[in-house]
């Protein structure tokens, strides 16, 4: 009497060879695996602590400079060189794999204050005290040979000298027109020995411009009367402007969406403003405990980084209040200038100590070229990770940072204070008749007056 | 259509090498057995002592031995290396040693787990690596495999009971008791999740459904009763008749139990899916067999039963999963994908505290709990206590007449009033507010129409 019953044959469930791979055969039947949401919490857990664990954002640091780093500036064709101008004079460029000087361009007398290439990578512009502004043809070959050898300084190709010394210095894009901020903002052309057009809005110093990538003739600049202002270029006038209560150091348009820009100021907070909308900030971004120094974003728009004078780096998302990661170390001081390289992957950082210092931009990212197994692995710990972090316990491994003495101790204060005056004001509302006290919102309370 | 295996062609170990003459020990109790999560081996014990692993695939005896002691239960641990079974020594008096023991494949024993005292029944909780045993006084012990910590022992209350069994749904431990009722436990906790009274007389076996919905139990008044747990009412699904001291679901969802006196096995099946079970198949063995432990074997359609003659396998259709997952169970597992999964499940190892009786609570957030107010005690308590505090206090003296006895009085007692003020204010706010809201309850009780001309209406401002 013939009866079907299961009845499975070995060869079909193993492997004929030792070469051969084993096959995997899969049932998603819920009832065969118990208890799958407490085993995905499990595996949550495990995730977040592992990324602590391997947790190495510091890849290396790249000395030769002998004053403090004042200006970085990345070459949008080239991924791998950097340059960086310090206090002293010396302009150089670091090629980033190998972590060495590749060229030299000596000639500055005073500090470079500003750096700046040119979109096709060939014209490196720089800025300084010495009211020099200087162009050097950015030598291409050298980039891709590494030999210690050949000589590296470079003459430049020109040097204008004007009126006053600069502060900043930013290229237009697809154009061979670069501005200047010092006592106002001049327009230059490579070929002109004097500036095209110059604008000046009050009479204090322009302490940084910045060109829109996506539309070139749009110019951001923020000045030391506690100012930002908005030029285009083809009206001829300086657009708007709007007065805040505390100086921006320094601006960078969001390349993805280039009406946004962020504003790193003195006050410790990075502030993101919509161009066309001046009234009121769409984002405060707060985390720092001194003032914030520079600030770049990511080619992928979604996160910028910010170097601040309390001599920490760190990262925030976008549209988020608070920062993502922080990058600390004893040996690095003040950091003056931050970029995010070209993919996304590494941060530079520039600071007091000569040093110019490379950082990944996700601490725990595996460097290196992943099997795709690996990268499955990445992306389901990512994921399930993703899926728990609101809950406590895994919001507190993902959460803890260790933050140095001092930086914890200044947070800490900060936040009493701000604690402090939200129960006064809250004290004030409660004793007074309703509606006599409005209170503006931190986005509209910084801003003062828009012209 | 069967096959059978018996015992008696199993070669026994030389017993001489053991130093003692015994004539061969054809009847060496009733049989205990358990299978490994994939179905591949299978753990045999019988009374008299009589412990072997055997691979199912091959049907090959991979390890036999003689512990000489009673042995009650044998259950596999995580996998095939190792399995545990309870013991009770009775060579020596003196020595009444009756502990689970845990051994290797090899038969060497690893570990001898004193505290969990003379157990009766062990339940291995995979997902978690917790060993649980309830002994003769009553008392379940939860002990965790991998670093030997005993998470949890408790005294049930239930007396002496035989009936355990693990619910693989949500990890809880079901525990029939002698009058009838059946608690499920867990390890973070001294008092059952749950108590049903399940039967008139004592609880002889529980089984769990694997979709983790179904409970069926079997009483000593020859009933078994199906409960679906999502659902817990005082009337079961279903009762149908039975003696049976062993139950078991299979993956499939059929149940096995003892028909009649013990040596015939009575399968049912539920063939609409809406939760009624009729018969299925029945299988008489040779009369007088006892029949022990009923076990289904995981992804196949076997059901092993072990009885006092030995062991036996019989063919059901439509009892096994037939695709298994290779990332859960895999019956074909080479050493090398043994070792990996080990380690897999370890790093998924549950903790204890996410046994519960509804596991997909897990991820979400507790509801917040409104603050409980203070009891009428407590306020009291809190009262007095800034009174003791006010009291303690010691006044300055102070000199040129200034610190009169009368005057110290009248600071004295201005302090403690004050202490006191901000409870009386806090009274007070809660007093109007209570009124407040009977007033406005009050307010909407309609008086009947024949007194409305009586009614005095408010003067309107």
């Amino acid at each position: 009497m013939k009866v079907k019953v299961i009845s499975r044959s070995a060869d079909e469930f193993t492997k004929e060879r030792s070469q051969d791979l084993q096959r995997v055969f899969r049932n998603f039947d819920p009832s065969i695996r118990t208890q799958e949401k407490a085993v995905e919490y499990v595996r949550a857990q495990n995730a977040a602590k592992l990324d602590k664990i391997f947790a190495r954002p510091f890849v290396g640091a790249m000395e030769g400079h002998i004053d403090s780093i004042s200006c970085m500036a990345k070459n949008p064709n080239h991924l791998i060189g950097i340059f960086s101008g310090s206090m002293d004079g010396e302009i150089r460029l670091w090629d980033l794999a190998s972590r060495r000087t590749v060229g030299r361009f000596p000639g500055h007398k005073g500090a470079v204050q500003g750096l700046t290439v040119s979109t096709d990578g060939r014209v490196l512009v720089s800025c300084g005290t010495d009211s020099t502004v200087r162009l050097w043809s950015v030598p291409v070959s050298n980039l891709l040979k590494e030999d210690a050898s050949s000589d590296k300084s470079a003459q430049p190709r020109e040097t204008y000298v004007w009126k006053n010394a600069f502060r900043s210095v930013d290229h237009q894009w697809n154009s061979d027109r670069f501005a200047t901020g010092g006592a106002g903002v001049d327009i230059w052309n490579h070929n002109r020995s004097a500036p095209e057009q110059s604008y000046q809005w009050g009479t204090d110093t322009v302490v940084s411009v910045r060109f829109n990538p996506g539309e070139p003739h749009i110019l951001a600049t923020s000045a030391s009367d506690r100012s930002i202002a908005l030029y285009d270029l083809r009206m001829g006038k300086p657009t708007s402007k709007f007065i805040m209560r505390t100086r921006t150091n320094s601006i960078c348009w969001n390349p993805m969406e280039p009406i946004n820009f962020t504003a790193a100021n003195e006050d410790s907070n990075c502030y993101s403003f919509d161009c066309r909308k001046f009234g009121e900030a769409t984002c405060v971004h707060m985390d720092h405990v001194s003032a914030v120094m520079d600030i770049d974003y990511s080619p992928t728009g979604r996160e910028f980084v910010t170097g601040s004078y309390d001599r920490t780096i760190m990262i925030f998302p976008y549209n988020a209040g608070h920062k993502r990661e922080i990058y600390h170390t004893k040996r690095m001081q003040r950091v003056f200038c931050v970029k995010y390289s070209c993919d996304g992957s590494y941060v530079i950082s520039g600071s007091d100590d000569t040093n110019l210092r490379l950082w990944k931009s996700k601490a725990s990212e595996q460097l290196g070229v992943l099997l795709p197994r690996e990268q499955k692995k990445h992306e389901y710990h990512e994921a399930v990770k993703n899926r728990y972090k609101h809950l406590p316990e895994i919001k507190r491994i993902v959460r803890h940072r260790h933050l140095p003495k001092p930086i914890y101790k200044a947070g800490k204060q900060i936040r009493e204070q701000n604690e402090s005056q939200r129960k006064k004001q809250e004290k004030r509302k409660a004793h007074s008749a309703p509606g006599s006290i409005v209170e503006e919102p931190l986005r509209k309370r910084k801003i003062i007056k828009v012209e | 259509m069967l096959s059978t295996f018996s015992v008696s062609r199993i070669l026994f170990p030389n017993i001489q090498s053991l130093g003692i003459l015994t004539p061969k020990l054809l009847n060496l109790g009733p049989y205990t057995l358990d299978f490994t999560s994939s179905g591949r081996h299978m753990a045999v014990g019988g009374r008299k002592g009589h412990l072997a692993i055997v691979d199912m695939k091959t049907m090959g005896l991979i390890k036999e031995f003689q512990v000489r002691e009673t042995v009650r239960d044998v259950v596999f641990l995580h996998n095939d290396l190792f399995f545990a079974a309870a013991q009770k020594s009775m060579a020596n008096i003196l020595m009444t040693g009756r502990y689970p023991y845990i051994y290797n494949r090899d038969g060497t024993e690893l570990h001898c787990l004193k505290e969990h005292g003379a157990v009766l029944r062990l339940q291995f909780l995979k997902n978690h690596f917790l060993l649980a045993s309830i002994n003769n006084f009553g008392q379940l012990h939860y002990q965790d495999v991998t670093m030997g910590e005993m998470v949890g022992s408790y005294r049930t209350g239930i007396g002496r009971t035989d009936a355990m069994q693990v619910n693989p749904y949500n990890g809880v431990v079901a525990l029939g008791q002698s009058l009838g009722t059946v608690s499920m436990w867990k390890p973070t906790s001294s008092a059952p999740l749950l108590r049903l009274l399940c039967h008139k007389g004592p609880v002889s076996a529980i089984a769990f459904h694997p979709n983790g919905h179904l409970m069926a139990t079997a009483g000593k008044e020859r009933k078994i009763k199906l409960w679906d747990l999502r659902k817990l009412g005082d009337e079961p699904l279903q009762t149908l008749p039975g003696n049976a001291k062993t139950l078991d679901f299979s993956q499939k969802g059929l149940l096995a139990c003892q028909l009649g006196n013990g040596s015939s096995v009575q399968i049912l099946r539920d063939l609409d899916g809406n939760q009624t079970y009729k018969t299925y198949m029945n299988h008489g063995m040779v009369k007088g067999f006892q029949i022990e432990k009923l076990l289904f074997r995981p992804y196949e359609d076997v059901l092993g039963i072990g009885h006092s003659m030995g062991w036996s396998s019989i063919l059901i259709p439509g009892a096994g999963e037939p695709n298994f997952d290779t990332l859960v169970a895999n019956p074909f597992e080479t050493s090398k994908q043994r070792r990996e999964s080990e380690v897999h499940s370890l790093l998924d190892k549950l903790p204890a505290e996410t046994i519960m009786l509804d596991p997909a609570k897990i991820g979400t957030l507790k509801p917040e709990r409104k603050k409980e107010k203070p009891t009428k005690q407590e306020k009291v308590a809190g009262i007095e206590a800034a009174v003791e505090v006010v009291k303690a206090i010691k006044l300055k003296k102070k000199t040129k007449g200034r610190s009169k006895p009368s005057k110290r009085t009248i600071k004295k007692k201005e302090l403690i009033a004050k202490a006191k003020s901000p409870f009386l204010a806090q009274e007070m706010k809660e007093e109007e507010q209570v009124a407040r809201k009977k007033q406005k309850t009050i307010e909407y009780v309609e008086t009947p129409t024949s007194l409305l001309r009586f009614v005095r209406k408010k003067a309107t401002a």
